[in-house]
C-alpha cells in the first residue's frame, strides 16, 4: 500500500524530505511516502507524512507528477485556442473552467453574449457541478470503505454524461463554451433527457442519505475529523464547499454574479461545523441547489442565437483582465496579460485546489493516519487541478 | 468604503504608492503600485487596519516583462467585499521581495511556485523550496521568457 517506509534514526541527516522546521522528524519518528500511485489520492499526489506512533506530526505535498505547464502552454495559443487546453485542468468541471477562459476573453473584448448561450451556460455548469460532486461522494465513500455508494452515485453520473455526449460531443472535456456564446445549439433530446434524469435524481436522492448521512460509523469517521475555523479557511485561501463547511461564505454566483445568476433562486449552502462532516453536507446539499437552478431553468430556455458573432482572430486589448467562476471545488480565476497580440502575454489560472491543498497539512496535524483519507477526500483534490 | 474613499484611505497609509483605477480588470478594482521594500509593511497594514481587512490573498503570481519581473497580488475582503492588485516591481537579475507568508498562510504555496516558476527569492519564507519541478531544477526558471528547453518543448 506505502512505497516505501523508512524509520528514521538520525535528526541531524540532512533529508531533502525534512522541509520547514515545525514537524521535523525526530528520532523514533516515521517517514512514510503516501502514492504517487495511491489509490485514495485519485491522481498523482505524492504526500510525505512525518508520523509519531499514529500520530501525524506533518503532512507535505509534492506536487508536479502531472504538471503539464498549461499557463505557459497557453501563451503560445491564439484566444479561440486555449481554452480546449482548460478542459484538462480539472476535468470534472470541464464546462466550468471554459465558461471562465470565456467570460475573460470576452470581457476583454467587450461581447455581450445572447440570452439562450448564457442560459445554456448556467444549465450545463449546474449539470457539471451535480456531476461533479456525484463523482467526489462515491469515491469519498469508497475511500472511506463504503463500497456501495460508488455504484448508486455513478448511476446517476452516467445519466450526466450522456446529456453532455449528446449536446457537446464528449463526456469528460467538453469544450464547448467558446468566445461569444457556446458552439452549437442544445441537441433536440436535450431537454427530454435533463427532465428524465431529474426524475431520476428525485427518486433517488434519498438513498446517499440512507447510505450515508444517517450511517452512524459514516458519521464517527467524519463528526470532528478534520477541523478548520473560519478564520484558517480564509487565511489558507479556501473557496468552495471546502471554505462553506467553515461558515466562511464564499460562493462566486452570489458575491460575484456573473451570466444569469443574480436572477436565479437559490441558496448559498452554509454549514458551520468545520469538520469534514460539515464538508460533506454542503456538497450533498449543493447538489439539491444545482437541481432546483435547472428546474427554473429547464423550461424557460429562451428562443435565438446560440453564438455572437466574433471576428475569425480574436486580439484583446493591452491590459490586464481577471474573471472569476465558482466551479465544484471553489473559485477559479483566470488572469489574463494582453499585449494586444493574437495570444496572451501571461495567463494565470488561480486554481480552487491548489489553496484547499495547502490546509491539508494545517488540518491533519494531531490527529491519526487513518483520518487523513477522510480529510483527504473531502477537500476533493483534483489532481490536474492543482499542478496544471 | 466606497472607491473614493478606499483610494483616499489607501494614500494615507502609504503615500508614495502609485494608486490607479483597474476597471477593465473588474468593477470596482483598484490597482497599487508599491516599492518592493515598502510591501512587507504595507500588506500587515492592508491585512490589520479595521477599516480595510484585506483578509483573503486569492491569487499571487509574477509577470515576465523581459526587462523586469512583476509581483502581482489579488486581494479581497470578505468583509467589506472590495478588491485591490498590488503590484511590485523586480530586478530582473535579483529579484527579492518579502514573503507574506505569515500574513497570509495561502501565500506559502504560491510563492514557493513562483520562486521555482520565476526565480524570485522571497526573504523570511518559512520553506523556500521547489513544489512543483522535480529536483535538479533549481536556477531554472521554466515560465520566464527567455527559457528554452531543447528536449522537453513547452511552446507549441
Amino acid at each position: 500500500m506505502y512505497r516505501e517506509t523508512k524509520i528514521l534514526n538520525d535528526s541531524s541527516e540532512a533529508s531533502p524530505l525534512r522541509g520547514g522546521l515545525e514537524g521535523a522528524a525526530e528520532e523514533g519518528d516515521m517517514i512514510i511516502n503516501v502514492g504517487p500511485q495511491h489509490p485514495a489520492t485519485h491522481g498523482v499526489l505524492h504526500l510525505v507524512i512525518t508520523l509519531n506512533g499514529e500520530t501525524i506530526k506533518k503532512v507535505e505535498p509534492h506536487l508536479g507528477y502531472i504538471h503539464r505547464s498549461i499557463e505557459k502552454m497557453c501563451e503560445s495559443l491564439s484566444y479561440r485556442q486555449f481554452i480546449y487546453v482548460t478542459s484538462r485542468m480539472d476535468y470534472l468541471s470541464a464546462h466550468i473552467n471554459n465558461h471562465a477562459c470565456a467570460l475573460c476573453v470576452e470581457q476583454g473584448l467587450q461581447v455581450e453574449i445572447p440570452p439562450r448561450a448564457q442560459v445554456i451556460r448556467v444549465l450545463m455548469d449546474e449539470l457539471t457541478r451535480i456531476a461533479s460532486h456525484e463523482l467526489w461522494l462515491g469515491a469519498m465513500a469508497m475511500d472511506l470503505g463504503a463500497f456501495t455508494p460508488f455504484f448508486h452515485a455513478f448511476r446517476e453520473r452516467e445519466s450526466i454524461n450522456d446529456i453532455m455526449e449528446e449536446t457537446c460531443g464528449a463526456r469528460l472535456t467538453m469544450n464547448y463554451m467558446v468566445p461569444g456564446g457556446v458552439m452549437h445549439d442544445l441537441h433536440p433530446n436535450f431537454q427530454k433527457r435533463v427532465k428524465d434524469f431529474m426524475q431520476l435524481y428525485k427518486s433517488k436522492v434519498h438513498e446517499y442519505d440512507e447510505m450515508l448521512t444517517g450511517n452512524i460509523i459514516f458519521q464517527n469517521r467524519m463528526k470532528n475529523v478534520g477541523m478548520l475555523s473560519a478564520e484558517d479557511a480564509i487565511s489558507y485561501g479556501c473557496t468552495g464547499p471546502t471554505a462553506r463547511g467553515s461558515g466562511v461564505s464564499c460562493d462566486m454566483r452570489k458575491l460575484y454574479p456573473y451570466e444569469i445568476y443574480n436572477t436565479l433562486e437559490f441558496d448559498e449552502v452554509l454549514e458551520t461545523g468545520g469538520d469534514s462532516f460539515s464538508r460533506y453536507m454542503v456538497r450533498v446539499r449543493e447538489m439539491q441547489q444545482s437541481i432546483r437552478i435547472i428546474e427554473q431553468l429547464i423550461d424557460n430556455i429562451p428562443e435565438g442565437d446560440f453564438l455572437t458573432k466574433t471576428k475569425a482572430v480574436l486580439k484583446l486589448p493591452k491590459g490586464e483582465f481577471y474573471s472569476r467562476v465558482e466551479t465544484a471545488r471553489g473559485e477559479l480565476g483566470v488572469y489574463i496579460v494582453s499585449e494586444g497580440a493574437t495570444t496572451p502575454y501571461r495567463i494565470k489560472f488561480r486554481s480552487p485546489g491548489f489553496s484547499n491543498l495547502s490546509v491539508l497539512n494545517h488540518i491533519a496535524k494531531g490527529s491519526k493516519l487513518g483520518d487523513l483519507v477522510a480529510m483527504m477526500g473531502t477537500l476533493d483534490l483534483v489532481i490536474p487541478d492543482i499542478d496544471r | 468604503m466606497t472607491n473614493e474613499e478606499l483610494k483616499i484611505k489607501l494614500a494615507e497609509i502609504l503615500p508614495t504608492a502609485t494608486i490607479e483605477d483597474a476597471a477593465e480588470i473588474g468593477p470596482g478594482w483598484i490597482t497599487v503600485n508599491v516599492e518592493p521594500g515598502e510591501w512587507l509593511a504595507f500588506a500587515q497594514q492592508l491585512r490589520n487596519e479595521e477599516a480595510l481587512q484585506f483578509n483573503f490573498l486569492f491569487c499571487l503570481t509574477c509577470i515576465d516583462w523581459k526587462t523586469h519581473l512583476t509581483m502581482v497580488y489579488h486581494l479581497r475582503s470578505t468583509i467589506f467585499h472590495h478588491n485591490i492588485v498590488v503590484k511590485a516591481k523586480l530586478d530582473r537579475e535579483n529579484p527579492e521581495i518579502e514573503s507574506v507568508s505569515h500574513i497570509w498562510r495561502t501565500a506559502e504555496f504560491h510563492e514557493r511556485e513562483v520562486y521555482e516558476m520565476f526565480g524570485v527569492d522571497f526573504l523570511n519564507h518559512p520553506d523556500l523550496r521547489l513544489l512543483i519541478l522535480p529536483d535538479g531544477w533549481e536556477g531554472k526558471n521554466p515560465m520566464r521568457k527567455d527559457f528554452e528547453d531543447p528536449v522537453n518543448m513547452i511552446r507549441l
